[in-house]
């Protein structure tokens, strides 16, 4: 059976073009960049030159990109790599994020308060906007570093990234963003959005899995979390994944090139999908924002039925999806950022995530639309969760 | 319902009975023939469910089902409906002792993380044991 793959959220396949770009890297151009002979410097060039092709992307100096391994690591790097410069010099600070960030922002935050930083974690509105006035309130004398995402994963919902990177350098402090799920779709333009740090990572732009970076601003001092051979300017030791890194750049540079154009396809195949959803299925919730919205992200809750036996069932079909319902978390907890828009925990339980993708049909989408037709009635009716007087309505 | 060698995150029975449940309740007007009635669990933890039972000669003879959760928590009421009702209908007694273990045995094992989601199913069949019994209690009275 053909699988009809809608979690291109959770990680993308690679791209035909990138993984033509990195193969050279494995064992032909395969020296190490800190050697100083031939094999090697050759190595430090084609690395040079990927770094310069994401710097004309970021629209930022190429010495400000750091490659890590992953979007997560990222994160942890700008997060605890100003913790750990303030724990140098025996002090503590304070932090401030919202609610809807990634576990790899919200748990990093949460380690760190066990270190005796204190952390304040901002509202969001009933469609994932971060609540700017609370932010400007929560900013302290001693607040290090504001960390709010792009795009959020689970409803796709685009923050003001502007406004907060004045609210935040009004207030002199620093700014991070974890730009994972927005890097394929929108402007990572970094003087424009005037952000100090920011994250993207592979994995989710049809590139590697465990490939990553981080942009740091020149004029911002952290700590390694890593140690070593003092690689990516001493800020990640290890030997450099260059296939990774060529792969990356390839990546984002296709990512650039289509994005006007796929950005447009996708919002209507979503608004499609969106409005279909509404049509042919009764008592549905569209989750996120309308409008502020990524691309590809449509999040919705069905009433009465709980999101592991749809996406189960869907699976069935060959349909992948992912849901915010605990039962398939790890935690027996739904989803935080869905409970953090306040939607209660029925419909948290009962939320869907399709993230469509470069390669997503409107054929596919149909497909999965005509199976929800049956799958969500039939759970209906099995559910002590669903008024069976409904279906007579 | 169309079957597919994809992998799968649980069992083959559990599969097998969340794609195929067992007596659940197709119509809310079976409800009248039905003598004992359980509802366990809550919206918060996301698992609810509802048992209703038919009782003769102190034996379960019949019962109907209705679950909001996911494919395990489907898949272990199903399952329980299968246990009750084989063999011409499981003893009272028995059906006292039932375990969460003895629902999940048969399903040829859960993930950790779901166990809760069995343990519900011998806590609604008490709940309907007890609604019966304490319902023949009032009619002797």
């Amino acid at each position: 059976m053909k699988s009809i793959y809608l979690d291109n959220g959770s990680t993308t396949p690679l791209r035909k073009e990138v993984l033509k770009s990195a193969l050279p890297f494995f064992s032909k151009i395969y020296g190490n960049p800190s050697s100083f002979h031939s094999t090697g410097l050759i190595a430090k060039k084609e690395m040079q030159k990927s770094r310069e092709k994401i710097a004309k992307i970021l629209n930022c100096d190429p010495n400000e990109i750091i490659f890590t391994g992953s979007g997560t690591e990222s994160i942890n790097l700008a997060i605890k790599g100003i913790a750990f410069r303030e724990l140098l010099k025996g002090k503590r600070g304070h932090f401030i994020t919202q609610k809807t960030e990634h576990d790899a922002v919200l748990e990093t935050f949460k380690w760190l308060e066990k270190l005796g930083f204190s952390v304040s974690y901002i509202n969001v509105n009933e469609n994932g906007i971060v609540n700017l006035e609370e932010l400007k309130n929560a900013i302290r004398k001693d607040t290090l570093l504001v960390s709010i995402m792009y795009a959020n994963n689970e409803i796709g919902t685009i923050q003001p990234l502007k406004e907060i990177a004045e609210i935040c350098h009004k207030a002199k402090t620093i700014f991070h963003t974890d730009a994972c799920q927005g890097a394929e779709y929108l402007d990572i333009d970094t003087k424009k959005l005037g952000v100090d740090l920011l994250t993207i990572n592979g994995s989710k732009i049809y590139s590697f899995k465990g490939s990553g970076l981080l942009f740091k601003k020149k004029e911002i001092n952290i700590e390694p979390l890593i140690h070593g051979g003092h690689q990516e300017k001493n800020l990640r030791s290890g030997t450099e994944n260059l296939a990774a890194i060529v792969a990356l750049a390839k990546a984002l540079e296709i990512a650039q090139k289509e994005k006007r154009i796929e950005s447009k396809r996708l919002i209507k195949l979503r608004e499609y999908m969106i409005s279909q959803i509404e049509k042919k299925i009764k008592k549905v919730k569209i989750n996120g924002d309308i409008k502020s919205r990524l691309p590809n992200n449509v999040n919705v809750s069905f009433y009465g039925v709980e999101g592991e036996s749809i996406l189960l069932r869907l699976n069935e079909y060959g349909i992948r999806a992912s849901t915010g319902s605990a039962c398939s978390s790890l935690n027996l907890e739904p989803s935080h950022v869905l409970l953090a828009t306040g939607i209660g925990h029925e419909l948290a339980h009962g939320s869907i995530r399709f993230t469509l993708g470069k390669y997503t049909t409107k054929k596919e989408i149909d497909f999965t639309i005509k199976k929800l037709e049956n799958i969500i009635p039939f759970l209906r009716k099995l559910s002590s969760a669903w008024d069976q007087k409904e279906e007579i309505k | 319902m169309k079957l597919e060698g994809n992998d799968w995150f649980y069992s083959k029975e559990v599969k097998k009975h969340f794609i195929k449940p067992f007596k659940f309740l197709k119509n809310e007007l079976e409800v009248e023939k039905f003598d004992g009635y359980g509802k366990v669990g809550n919206m918060k933890c996301g698992d609810m469910m509802e048992l209703w039972i038919k009782v003769k000669n102190e034996k379960i003879k019949d019962v109907r089902w209705r679950t909001f959760g996911c494919a395990s928590a489907i898949a272990s009421t199903s399952m329980l409906a299968k246990m009750l009702t084989e063999k011409g209908g499981m003893e009272l007694t028995k059906a006292l002792t039932l375990s969460g273990k003895d629902i999940m045995d048969r399903l040829g094992g859960l993930p950790a993380i779901k166990i809760h989601c069995s343990v519900l199913g011998d806590e609604a069949l008490r709940a309907a044991i007890k609604n019966y019994l304490d319902k023949k209690d009032t009619v002797k009275k």
